[in-house]
């Protein structure tokens, strides 16, 4: 994992999110009730291409390497990610 | 074992692994999956396939442990490459040694079907035309979830 600098979260993109949001990680300073849908609101609202991470289209997420949900609890430390469903196999 | 790598694997070394699982093994099933021309488009002359690391290799335990307990699974080899991988190379291995057969079969098709679904790769295919993020199918899915059901 990353070393995340104590009072924030590291956030991750893969694939096809990855390559439209031209990153592949950033950090998010972490707040008190924070949760992965509350993240994923506020990158959204970013506009343009982070848009979609709100949109029509499925975003999965995992905290800490482990499958989550909007609802996932999120602190200073943890590495989020965002990724499309996955193709493997 | 678990492993996830550029370079490509024997399948022939990996199923001579499983036969050395000791006398109680009385069946191995193994599993190749190969990059196909016909994908989400025609013409695919090649897929790059990227993983979240860590994570992969995590997933696929859970995957091989979930089977470990449904099944006699006596040994297990799973291999998946990443990176650049023309038409017709091998993408995948899964095998398993079990006591009799039908464990070895079933606990082979859970974990590639369950893989597919879950553990964190992603496809893209490469054509004449150009290249596109695979989406998930829903088939695949549908395979993943009825190793749910009930009777299972």
């Amino acid at each position: 994992m990353t070393d995340i600098p104590s009072d924030t979260v590291s956030i991750r993109f893969f694939a096809r999110l990855r390559e439209e949001l031209d990153t592949e990680e950033l950090t998010m300073a972490a707040a008190p009730g924070l949760t992965a849908g509350v993240v994923l609101e506020q990158l959204a609202s970013r506009g343009g291409a982070w848009a979609q991470l709100e949109g029509d289209r499925p975003v999965m997420i995992a905290v800490n390497q482990t499958m989550a949900n909007a609802n996932t609890a999120v602190k200073a430390g943890d590495e989020l990610a965002f990724f499309p469903p996955v193709t493997g196999g | 074992m678990i492993c996830i790598q550029h370079a490509d694997f024997d399948a022939g070394a990996e199923y001579q692994a499983l036969l050395q699982s000791g006398p109680e093994t009385g069946a191995v099933a193994t599993f190749t999956g190969l990059v196909r021309a016909s994908g989400d488009q025609i013409g695919v002359t090649g897929l790059f396939l990227e993983h979240y690391p860590g994570m992969t290799e995590a997933v696929i335990q859970q995957l091989v442990d979930q089977a470990s307990q449904r099944w006699n699974v006596r040994a297990s080899r799973v291999i998946h490459r990443v990176g650049y991988l023309p038409l017709q190379q091998q993408i995948v291995f899964v095998g398993v040694a079990s006591g009799h057969r039908a464990d070895a079969f079933a606990a082979c098709e859970f974990i590639m079907d369950a893989l597919k679904t879950s553990a964190p790769f992603w496809k893209k295919e490469i054509t004449n035309g150009g290249e596109h993020w695979v989406e998930q199918k829903a088939s695949d899915v549908e395979r993943s979830e009825n190793w749910d059901g009930p009777g299972q």
